[in-house]
């Protein structure tokens, strides 16, 4: 154990990482807007009575929870292309595995959130006149997004870490700027360590606030 | 003969609030001990004062001649293994049951004789067996809990204590939790136990069963021990206003004339 | 419009399914270990003891808020350096996943023990009990049975995740799909058929866990209530 840490040769650099907390950044914020809009719609489809249109929400929904996310980004940056003819950068194949994949794991929340509320609620909002769309909007939304809150802030953390999977396909975000450092300055033990507490000062204060959400709202499943 | 259970100038406070404020009790053996007084007033605390499921702050607890814990230094130091030991000697019944869900009600019984006092399987299921015949519950012993109605399981959680033989019986509130056409079983099974000689000390809301079967009640009001006697005296003829008070808010009980 | 053709990729199906026995191999080992290390964490963390707690705490946080990418990287690439021992990828895998998923595993595990109904504890202790005795014989077998389902969802995520290795060339499954894609010229064939061999793994996996979990709940109390 007699290493002799030089955390200078990572700083040095800042101005690398720099530009992969951006794309991490980037990653983070895309995946998450699209990834919990799309699984606020996909949660509703998989709630809807009809099968023609329950079914094949379901189907997406096993599909992209059980398989792993870096098969879906390698499968959209190497197969897509092909089956489609189109390019997909490194960027578009990280985004639309991620992406995909967090509305199909915050479908399940949705869902989950939507059918905790009692039937008595949809009930009074039937009875004093509300269409099924109001009901949803103005009586039970805003009553499961509390009981949501937890879940949907741990899937927060997950998009955030699952983001260091586009290094995969080059795409310079946290990861990646460091993988770059390590090779010119041959610092892996530093780069890393740097990378490692970068995420841990980012995301501890999230998941300690995930754990107050759960004593304020109840328990989270994720 | 000495007592079955002494308590001196007991006190307990969970950090600023002082909930025992000097308790003295004696226990004789063989003796049906009923405490009584308003909710908040000390009696569960002391009734797990007496079998250390809380250490007291200060005072001391004597189980038929025997100290508990050593004095050092002007204090009473407990060691966890000792009162582990303890406990053993003294049988313990919760108003919520506790039994064990995972385990048949057969096992339920076992686990304590087994696990603790290290009895073999089979004497450990002979002694399970006969103290659920003692209960009148011999033929649930294979089923689970669960099955069980709540006066069924406060009976099992009383066989429970008794397989331990235990020198002393701890009741808190047993009959509280329970819905009012099955508290009458259970109240039967704790008077034969009191008929049989078996030393109980019970907090109960049950002014009937205090008045047939108790042979002391003490009342307890904000951690001290306000009245105690005879049930036909502290019950009949109160001292104080307090229990007078106390014992007309429980104006659905009647005492015989 | 693509021409699809799996004869390539059939035809080298046993490279795919040495990956898979490798993949299995990893996820098995890092479950093994994994486990009763985060009970340990977990207890720790419950333990009384202040410095025990608080370094339980921190390992749990810190595994559970570094990317498990980042974690691999640094027990193969700056481990071996900084103790200066030899490591492999499979070694340095196993080490990674099994702290990784037992720092999860801790919090099922605290999870499902605070679950346990306090009249538990009371009641094994009024029976003589030693707290190390009531965990285990009382405690942790109710607490178990109401972890399986989260315990299952946790176990899938580790198989996801051990797909990571391949990024530091151990031959597991997704490390054969990107030698059998570059090889084929087939990357849409591969990683389709890659995609549905995992699909079916955790299908089967989960499977597994269910029957497990309703064979519980039907002896005695289970975790349906
Ligand atoms: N573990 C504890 N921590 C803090 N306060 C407690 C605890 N147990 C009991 N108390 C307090 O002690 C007082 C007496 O409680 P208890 O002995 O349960 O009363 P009773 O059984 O007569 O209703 C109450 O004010 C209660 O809030
Ligand atoms: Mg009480």
């Amino acid at each position: 154990m007699n290493h002799n840490w030089n955390f200078a040769s990572v700083f040095a650099y800042w101005e690398v990482l720099a530009v992969g907390l951006w794309g991490t950044l980037v990653l983070f914020v895309i995946c998450t807007g699209l990834g919990l809009s799309g699984g606020l719609i996909m949660g509703m489809l998989r709630y809807s009575k009809s099968r023609w249109v329950n079914y094949p929400a379901r189907l997406y929904v096993e599909v992209f929870r059980n398989t792993p996310v870096l098969v879906q980004i390698i499968w959209f940056f190497f197969a897509l292309p092909v089956l489609t003819g189109i390019e997909v950068t490194p960027f578009l194949a990280a985004i639309l595995g991620i992406t995909l994949n967090t509305i199909a794991f915050s479908a399940e929340v949705f869902r989950g959130g939507i059918q905790s509320i009692e039937r008595e609620q949809w009930e009074a909002g039937k009875a004093i006149g509300m269409s099924y769309g109001q009901t949803m909007r103005r009586v039970i939304l805003p009553q499961a997004l509390k009981r949501m809150l937890p879940p949907l802030t741990s899937r927060g953390i997950e998009v955030f870490k699952m983001s260091t999977l586009a290094s995969v396909v080059a795409y310079p975000e946290t990861l990646q700027q460091a993988k770059l450092i390590a090779s010119y300055e041959y610092n892996p033990i530093e780069a890393y360590t740097v990378v490692a507490l970068i995420f841990f000062v980012v995301l501890l204060p999230m998941v300690q606030l995930t754990y107050v959400l759960e004593r304020r709202f109840g328990k989270s499943d994720a | 003969m000495t007592n079955a259970v002494e308590i001196r100038e007991l006190h307990k406070s969970f950090g600023d609030l002082e909930v025992l404020k000097g308790i003295d009790l004696d226990v004789a053996q063989g003796e049906a001990v009923v405490l009584l007084g308003s909710s908040g007033s000390g009696k569960s605390t002391l009734l797990r004062c007496i079998n250390f499921m809380e250490e007291p702050t200060s005072g001391r607890v004597s189980l038929n001649g025997d100290l508990i814990g050593t004095e050092q230094g002007g204090r009473m130091r407990y060691r966890e293994s000792d009162l582990c030991q303890l406990r053993t000697r003294i049988g313990m019944v919760f108003q919520h049951f506790n039994l064990f869900p995972h385990k048949t009600v057969l096992e339920n019984v076992m686990e304590g004789q087994v696990i603790v006092l290290g009895r073999s399987k089979a004497e450990a299921k002979e002694k399970a067996m006969a103290q659920l015949a003692r209960v009148g519950l011999e033929e649930k012993a294979p089923e689970y809990p669960a099955r069980l109605s709540g006066g069924q399981k406060q009976r099992v959680a009383i066989a429970r204590a008794l397989a331990m033989d235990p020198e002393v019986m701890l009741f808190d509130e047993v009959t509280s939790a329970l819905d009012p056409e099955l508290v009458g079983e259970v109240l039967k099974t704790m008077r034969q136990l009191a008929e049989e000689g078996m030393t109980m000390v019970c907090v109960t809301h049950e002014i009937g069963f205090a008045y047939h079967v108790a042979n002391k009640v003490c009342f307890l009001h904000q951690g001290q021990i306000l009245e105690q006697g005879a049930p036909q005296v502290v019950l009949k003829t109160p001292e104080t206003s307090r229990v007078r008070e106390f014992l007309e808010g429980h104006s659905l009980f009647k005492l015989p004339e | 419009m693509h021409e699809w053709d799996f004869a390539a990729t059939l035809a080298d199906m046993d490279l795919l399914l040495l990956g898979l026995w490798n993949t299995i191999q990893v996820f098995v080992l890092a479950l093994a270990f994994g486990v009763p290390l985060g009970l340990g964490l977990a207890l720790g963390r419950m333990s009384r003891t202040p410095v025990l707690s608080q370094l339980c705490s921190f390992v749990i946080e810190f595994f559970r808020t570094t990317p498990p990418l980042v974690q691999l990287f640094w027990f193969f690439f700056a481990l071996p350096i900084l103790i200066s021992v030899q490591m492999t990828p499979f070694v340095a895998s196993v080490l990674t996943f099994s702290i990784q998923s037992s720092a999860f595993f801790a919090e099922i595990f605290r999870g499902g023990i605070n679950s346990i109904d306090k009249g538990q504890w009371e009641a094994a202790k009024a029976i003589g009990m030693t707290r190390k005795a009531s965990l285990r014989r009382i405690i942790l077998p109710q607490a178990v049975k109401r972890m399986i389902p989260a315990f299952a969802e946790r176990s899938i995520e580790l198989l996801k995740t051990t797909t990571l290795i391949s990024t530091v060339s151990y031959a597991d499954l997704m490390f054969q799909a990107n030698e059998l894609a570059s090889k084929t010229f087939r990357p849409l064939e591969v990683y389709t058929v890659v995609a549905v061999m995992y699909f079916f793994l955790i299908l089967v996996f989960s499977q597994i866990t269910i029957l497990l979990e309703y064979r519980l709940a039907k002896s005695g109390e289970g975790t349906m209530r």
